[in-house]
């Protein structure tokens, strides 16, 4: 038994040695994933991938079962003017919603994620975050979105962040994990590269950047940098790794850029919502607009599209 | 010592900044003898779609604020315009007017600005109505601003068409996207200074040069415009104006005055952007015969 944990142990990357990150590099490598002129036929379908990659998201104190199912309505008739748009990937909730949001989707593909571990601080006992969890899978949920312990990681203990993660995947069952890394507060690129490292060893599914509540949310500098541990954890085991920035994406141009960074750093494996996913609220509606246009030809009006 | 001449990039005007056109593409502005009096950008229907969008996003705030307060600020356009006086009168004689002619269109366009910054918290009290219901009901009747209006400026007239109706627009509380005089450009953009040194927020004026063939069709076509007033004198282009306005149901206006004459400005210029909201709110009485107060 000694031995075996010893080997594992080995095949582990030294968490305080994770690579560090060129942050200059990184930002021209971004300039040019933005000058990259998608039209035509392959801006149709990026807006329609990004359409189908999208978690519509809400996470706020006044939602009711209401503002839920009126979200999944929307999640599966985007605009029905539009007869073959395919519906969004997910609608992600808080847990005493999920049960409410399984239920309005349940003849449909529609996923349902649940944020968990006391998001979106995290501040709470491990056994409340795990009875969260485990309550968001037992009412139905699909997905496990959960928040990192930032402080703990801020102060070094990243054998407490990679424990917490693993005790979550093992309660997440057969839902999928996606971890939180909450980059707008991890300070600098290196931390973001150490959080993913953590975050994917100790068992993710996914790695998602934000919460959606602390500025800066996504941005394209830390997307490509969580990407980048996930094309290297690939090169290394052979096993995939999905993505979702979350916040701050709310324009069908800055989708597109997205789509063109996983397409040119891990490649068109990723670009479908099993592995790539969009948490946004108002990014859909523009998509859609930007969809219609290309359609009739002509530049729309938000005034023509559902609100929520 | 002779001295390097500094000439005048003529940009266009989107919310409140002067950027150049989207498309990089400029077409040559010459007076009658065949000198090059600027490069003007030719605007792309991605610019139109820009200033909508900067439109639509000022409209809120400037429908919103006080009659009074709009009012002031298009006095403050004036006074602006008054301080630039000689140099409108020499973009405009360089663009073929004579002296005499230029100091009258100059006037005049300071003057009508005044006359609708004069109207901005009157109309509502000369356009609204109490309505005679037949309930208890005190029924009256306000007009409120349309939204985005799009301005298809006179090719005529450099200043005074393109004052003259974007004026009556933005007095009633509407952002709008003018496409300037495709012949005589140049004074569009330098009252598109005015406007950025006036306190007029960014993007209640929105101002595009190009050619009308180019633009007319994106900016009636588009839904998020919610009128449009054509300024110029073709018939089959104001036909399809009203054909392309018919996607969401646009008003669309043929303004054609002689805007050099004095009173070629009224208030139903100012009513034509509005809409009319009618309420009906509960009272106990009607009439005052047998009112208890």
């Amino acid at each position: 038994m000694g031995k075996e944990k010893k080997a594992q142990s080995e095949q582990l990357l030294d968490l305080r040695n994770t690579p560090v990150v060129d942050k200059v590099g990184v930002e021209e490598r971004i300039e040019r994933f933005q000058s990259r002129s998608i039209k035509g036929e392959s801006k149709k379908q990026g807006l329609r991938m990004a359409l189908n990659m999208i978690d519509l998201t809400t996470l706020e104190g006044k939602d009711t079962p209401g503002k839920v199912k009126q979200m999944c309505y929307k999640a599966m008739h985007l605009h029905d003017v539009q007869q073959d748009l395919q519906a969004v990937a997910a609608v992600c909730v808080y847990p005493s919603m999920v049960k409410i949001a399984k239920n309005e989707v349940k003849n449909s593909n529609v996923k349902v994620a649940s944020v968990s571990t006391a998001f979106p601080s995290g501040q709470a006992p491990m056994d409340v975050k795990l009875r969260d969890t485990k309550f968001a899978v037992s009412e139905g949920a699909d997905e496990i979105d959960m928040v990192i312990s930032r402080g703990k990681f801020l102060m070094g203990e990243y054998n407490f962040v990679y424990d917490e993660i693993a005790a979550i995947k093992e309660a997440c069952g057969k839902a999928r994990l996606k971890v939180i890394l909450e980059t707008g507060e991890l300070a600098t690129l290196d931390n973001v590269r150490r959080a993913s490292d953590i975050a994917i060893m100790a068992g993710a599914d996914f790695i998602k950047t934000s919460t959606g509540k602390v500025q800066p949310a996504a941005t394209m500098q830390v997307t490509y940098t969580m990407l980048m541990a996930i094309k290297d954890h690939y090169d290394r085991t052979g096993v995939m790794i999905g993505m979702k920035p979350a916040g701050g994406i709310s324009t069908a141009k800055q989708a597109l850029h997205y789509l063109v960074m996983v397409n040119e750093t891990l490649g068109s494996k990723w670009l479908t919502n099993e592995w790539f996913r969009f948490g946004a609220s108002s990014l859909a509606n523009d998509l859609l607009m930007q969809i219609m246009k290309q359609e009739t030809g002509i530049y729309q009006s938000s005034a023509y599209f559902s609100i929520d | 010592m002779s001295r390097l001449e500094v000439l005048k990039t003529y940009k266009i005007y989107i919310g409140g900044q002067f950027p150049r056109t989207e498309s990089g593409r400029y077409y040559a502005v010459s007076d009658a003898k065949g000198k090059l009096l600027g490069n003007m950008c030719l605007s792309s229907r991605k610019d139109v779609r820009n200033a909508v969008v900067a439109a639509r996003k000022a409209f809120g705030g400037w429908s919103e604020r006080a009659a009074m307060n709009r009012g002031q600020i298009l006095y403050r356009i004036a006074e602006m315009l008054e301080g630039r006086r000689t140099q409108f009168i020499s973009e405009l004689i360089a663009q073929g007017s004579t002296k005499v002619k230029a100091e009258q269109e100059v006037d005049l366009a300071i003057d009508r600005i005044v006359y609708y910054a004069g109207w901005c918290d009157k109309f509502t009290a000369i356009l609204s109505s109490v309505n005679p219901v037949a309930s208890s009901h005190f029924n009256f009747s306000v007009h409120e601003p349309t939204g985005v209006v799009g301005i298809v400026a006179p090719n005529d007239s450099s200043l005074i068409g393109l004052v003259s109706l974007v004026m009556p627009v933005i007095a009633g509380g509407n952002a709008c996207i003018v496409i300037a005089s495709e012949k005589l450009p140049l004074c569009a953009i330098t009252f598109a200074e005015v406007l950025n040194s006036s306190d007029v927020p960014g993007g209640v004026v929105n101002i595009l040069t190009g050619t009308n063939k180019e633009l007319n069709d994106t900016l009636s076509t588009h839904m998020d415009i919610n009128a449009v007033v054509y300024g110029g004198v073709d018939a089959t282009a104001f036909q399809q104006l009203q054909s392309n306005a018919s996607v969401n149901v646009k008003r669309v206006f043929h303004q054609q005055k002689d805007w050099l004459k004095s009173d070629a400005q009224d208030l139903y210029m100012i009513a034509d952007t509005l809409e009319l909201k009618t309420t009906w709110h509960p009272i106990e009485n009607i009439g005052g015969a047998t009112s208890t107060y």
